[in-house]
């Protein structure tokens, strides 16, 4: 009788519906034979998607978006709110794997030539998502509203105000005003929670509507090309007599990496955590480090890297010229071979953009350009002499913030050469000139340092001679070490 | 004919002018109404361009408290505080004393990228965390990749007061 009932409310809701007809044809519409494990990027995408929708939309009942209080908030979700760090979490990894995914599908795409003919605007729509999806995780980064997305968002109003003519506007149009305040926090919420993604809905419909109108394209063939006269028919004659159906012949696979993309963020929300609320978003706290999230970190490392002077050229015409080139892709290549063993250049092309952003990403996770502020003064047993010069100089070599920049044994920064065994390279001549006069990345300390000052700094670094471990903690070799530098640096004392 | 009789009646058919006439009325009509509620919702979102606040005079010390050739942090309200900006209404500057008793201010920020550049006291300079820039005391460019020298505030000594003219995150 209830299994009646219910049949009937089905029959009646597909009458006035037809929905379940429509994703029927949908699910069972016939795809390409063997398009294996390579075919499965842009249903992980979409799952990771609809897991930040999920859990976004779970944080958004507890967030407020004030500038006043989204750092309360926080902490009370981090660290009181049931579930509130697992969420978190979640929302991170999940943005993590969307950013991750969406690469990895793009090159899929790209490398298997799926953009050409007939499924240019879909490659279209895929990078307006590459681009959005970025913009999701930037504005992500910065509702987290604790001192690092309060530096993050003037870098980006920086940023956007290199652009010619506009760039002041566009500037206050992120800040919400002349400077960061009550303004800017809800209007990062108002993109990341309406704007951005309504556009994502819209092109995912979009994207997903293309895939069922064009076809999945098949696995490429070497040899088999695109011919945009002949190739609707080839594909049709393909799936009359070779086609499966999407469910559950293809679909199974995408199942099986969708499951597995959730229950790896699951795993790394619940093992590893969200990343840590930094200090209050205070903007008059000044000692911070600002670096974005981990999938920006290699363009933070490139804009350390450009030379001087070329940084507004490259903030605004690099996007816009990587925007118009992947737009123009299907455009200039849109028939011809599809297999990456006839296409050696894209090959060459993806190998290349991926090592760059891989050793500018390494680079950027170390950034040896920054000054290491929290080096502490050499110990004694570094400076290896009780020599008052050295001893004194090893103090400003500290104070005078050059440790900040330069390492000795192993300790200090990486923004200039290691001066370990300085001694061995440079004469103390070279060293007057090169710390009176800087230059690159060096100041001049000539105004800095006085006479004493100067002579003491010099004895020390004439001091960074490499000897083995042995000799430099023994009385006798420290000895012997404070007899020849107190000799060198009496002799730099004279006129 | 009896077929033609029995035809249902499907109404009077517009004329192809008329058709093509109320075709455009309805893309004129749906314009005006886009317009009408989009340029009320553009001018809210762009009201901060279209009407920016003015710069505010904010007193950071009396002039006594600031010792010749010390630069020190000061800290004051951001020239368009509200209720609801909380700490983020606050607002920092390098204040430098000079010898002369003159008072220089320079921004916070990096003219390389923005970030906050810190005052090392004992180097008698500045240096920017993010890209390794530095500055001198007088806030020429030391060394790294910033294009230009730190921006600087208008300063003035009001009633004893030294005021600086809280104004918009330097951006060039």
């Amino acid at each position: 009788m209830i299994r009646k009932i219910f049949w009937q409310a089905v029959d009646a809701f597909e009458e006035r519906t037809g929905l379940i007809k429509f994703f029927g044809d949908v699910m069972k519409h016939p795809v390409p034979p063997n398009t294996g494990w390579w075919y499965v990027f842009g249903s992980a995408v979409l799952v990771a998607f609809m897991m930040q929708v999920v859990t976004g939309i779970a944080l958004a009942t507890r967030y407020v978006a004030s500038s006043g209080s989204a750092y309360d908030v926080l902490e009370f979700i981090t660290y009181k709110a049931v579930l509130g760090n697992f969420l978190r979490g979640m929302h991170f990894f999940g943005a993590s794997a969307m950013i991750l995914l969406v690469g990895i599908h793009m090159i899929q795409v790209f490398l298997m030539g799926c953009y050409k003919y007939p499924r240019e605007f879909n490659w279209v729509s895929g990078v307006m998502l590459l681009f959005i999806t970025i913009a999701m995780g930037f504005t992500g980064q910065l509702l987290r509203w604790d001192q690092t997305a309060v530096w993050a968002t003037v870098l980006a109003a920086e940023m956007l105000g290199r652009t010619p003519f506009i760039g002041a506007y566009l500037a206050r149009f992120l800040l919400g005003g002349k400077t960061l305040g009550g303004a800017t926090l809800s209007r990062f919420f108002a993109f990341h929670v309406f704007f951005l993604p309504a556009m994502i809905f819209a092109l995912v419909a979009l994207h997903l509507y293309l895939v069922i109108h064009d076809g999945i394209s098949a696995p490429p063939v070497p040899g088999e090309k695109v011919n945009p006269k002949t190739y609707r028919a080839e594909y049709e004659k393909l799936l009359e007599e070779r086609g499966v159906p999407f469910w559950p012949d293809a679909a199974w696979r995408d199942v099986v990496v969708a499951v597995g993309v959730v229950v790896t963020i699951v795993a790394l929300a619940f093992f590893v955590g969200p990343p840590e609320l930094g200090k209050p978003p205070n903007p008059s706290l000044l000692a911070n480090d600002p670096a974005p999230d981990w999938y920006m970190l290699w363009y933070y490392a490139v804009l350390a890297l450009l030379p001087r002077g070329m940084e507004s050229v490259f903030m605004v015409a690099a996007p816009m010229a990587a925007i118009v080139f992947l737009l123009l892709v299907p455009v200039l290549w849109n028939k011809g071979e599809r297999h990456p063993s006839r296409r050696p250049w894209a090959v060459a092309a993806v190998l290349v953009i991926v090592l760059s952003i891989a050793g500018f990403w390494i680079e950027g996770s170390i950034a040896p350009w920054s000054p290491k502020f929290d080096a502490q003064p050499l110990s004694a047993a570094l400076v290896g002499t009780n020599s008052p010069p050295i001893v004194t100089g090893a103090q400003l070599f500290h104070d005078k913030g050059c440790e900040f920049c330069h390492m000795i044994d192993g300790q200090g920064g990486m923004r200039g050469p290691d001066l370990t065994d300085v001694a061995h390279r440079l004469s103390e001549n070279d060293l007057r000139i090169k710390i009176a006069n800087g230059g690159g990345n060096m100041p001049s300390f000539a105004g800095i340092l006085t006479h004493d000052e100067f002579d003491n700094l010099v004895a020390f670094l004439e001091s960074r001679v490499t000897i083995p471990r042995a000799q430099t903690s023994s009385a006798a070799g420290a000895a012997a070490l404070a007899q020849s530098t107190s000799a060198r640096a009496a002799d730099a004392r004279k006129p | 004919m009896a077929s033609e009789t029995q035809q249902p009646n499907r109404g009077e058919a517009l004329s192809p002018e008329r058709r093509r006439f109320m075709g455009r009325l309805c893309i004129a009509l749906s314009t005006v109404a886009a317009v009408i509620v989009g340029i009320p919702v553009v001018g809210f979102i762009l009201g901060p361009l279209i009407a920016p606040e003015p710069d505010v005079w904010r007193a950071v010390g009396a002039v006594d408290s600031f010792k010749p050739g010390e630069t020190v942090k000061v800290k004051f309200l951001d020239p368009s505080p509200v209720a609801w900006a909380g700490v983020t209404a606050m607002t920092a500057a390098w204040l430098r004393r000079l010898e002369s008793g003159d008072f220089v201010a320079f921004a916070v920020n990096c003219s390389h990228l923005g970030c906050p550049v810190r005052w090392l006291a004992q180097a008698n300079l500045f240096m920017c965390p993010c890209h390794g820039g530095v500055y001198y005391a007088d806030g020429d460019v030391a060394a790294g990749p910033p294009p230009r020298r730190l921006f600087n505030y208008p300063v003035r000594v009001r009633d004893g007061q030294v005021e600086i003219l809280a104004s918009a995150v330097p951006i060039e």
